[in-house]
């Protein structure tokens, strides 16, 4: 039998003035969520949404291994993301480094993401932990979340206008 | 007071440390009934929170419904393999 799939929304939390904690539960075992977060071809799936396209995926799933992605937003802006993996336990917990290659501060602006799996019942809980050097830095992400949802608005406005001609 | 005490399992210095913060941010609010302090949330200053956080959890969201596609895949596929073995 197929779980049904949850449409439930994403919590965010701020534990400490530099931190963010993502929630989520999924209709899916553990060992499935970690492939979906590990595997570069369905990373490439869902990473980016429906907001543009992952055009690369590399991860080097290991401690010390390197990670990089790229991706195209819809009105043809690149940007890289790239980091090192500092902890794995396979299917359980991944640590990992994350730098928004667009960031001011290189390699040093970059976060600490913790991912832990919990299942229960066949449903797993995923939480990500990110550690921002700065609370300068966690709200730098937050407001880049409040422009991709601004530009959502403005599609949604054309969508809307170009209906009624 | 008592029955925050109670529930949170907490001593009373701990809990009335707190509910002092809580009060100074606003988001409690307290009154005198007798020999009673009663504390009453109040939500609304963490409205402004949610709203700044609201685009980027949307992100997350829209992200995580596209992984949801993804899992139920995954576990379709992982049932058919195991109905073949």
């Amino acid at each position: 039998m197929v779980a049904t799939t949850s449409s439930q929304s994403a919590k965010v939390t701020l534990p400490a003035d530099d931190q963010l904690l993502i929630t989520r539960e999924f209709a899916a075992p553990k060992h499935l969520v970690y492939r979906a977060i590990t595997e570069p071809e369905l990373i490439k799936r869902w990473w980016n949404a429906k907001r543009g396209e992952v055009t690369l995926a590399e991860h080097d799933v290991k401690v010390g291994g390197k990670w990089r992605q790229v991706m195209v937003t819809p009105d043809g802006f690149e940007v890289g993301f790239h980091g090192e993996y500092r902890e794995i336990v396979p299917n359980e917990r991944v640590v990992s480094t994350e730098v928004y290659e667009g960031a001011p501060g290189g390699d040093e602006g970059g976060s600490v993401n913790t991912v832990t799996l919990t299942e229960i019942d066949g449903r797993t809980t995923m939480t990500v932990l990110c550690k921002f050097p700065s609370k300068e830095v966690r709200d730098m992400v937050v407001e880049s979340g409040m422009e991709a949802g601004m530009q959502d608005a403005y599609d949604l406005l054309e969508e809307v206008a170009v209906s009624l001609i | 007071m008592n029955d925050l005490v109670t529930v949170l399992g907490l001593a009373q210095p701990q809990v009335s440390k707190h509910l002092k913060v809580l009060r100074e941010v606003g988001l409690v609010d307290v009154r005198d009934e007798g020999r009673h302090r009663v504390y009453s949330l109040n939500g609304q200053p963490l409205r402004p929170i949610h709203e700044w956080v609201k685009n980027y959890e949307r992100m997350w969201s829209e992200r995580f419904e596209a992984l949801d596609e993804v899992l139920e895949e995954l576990v379709r596929e992982e049932e058919a393999d195991g109905g073949n073995n």
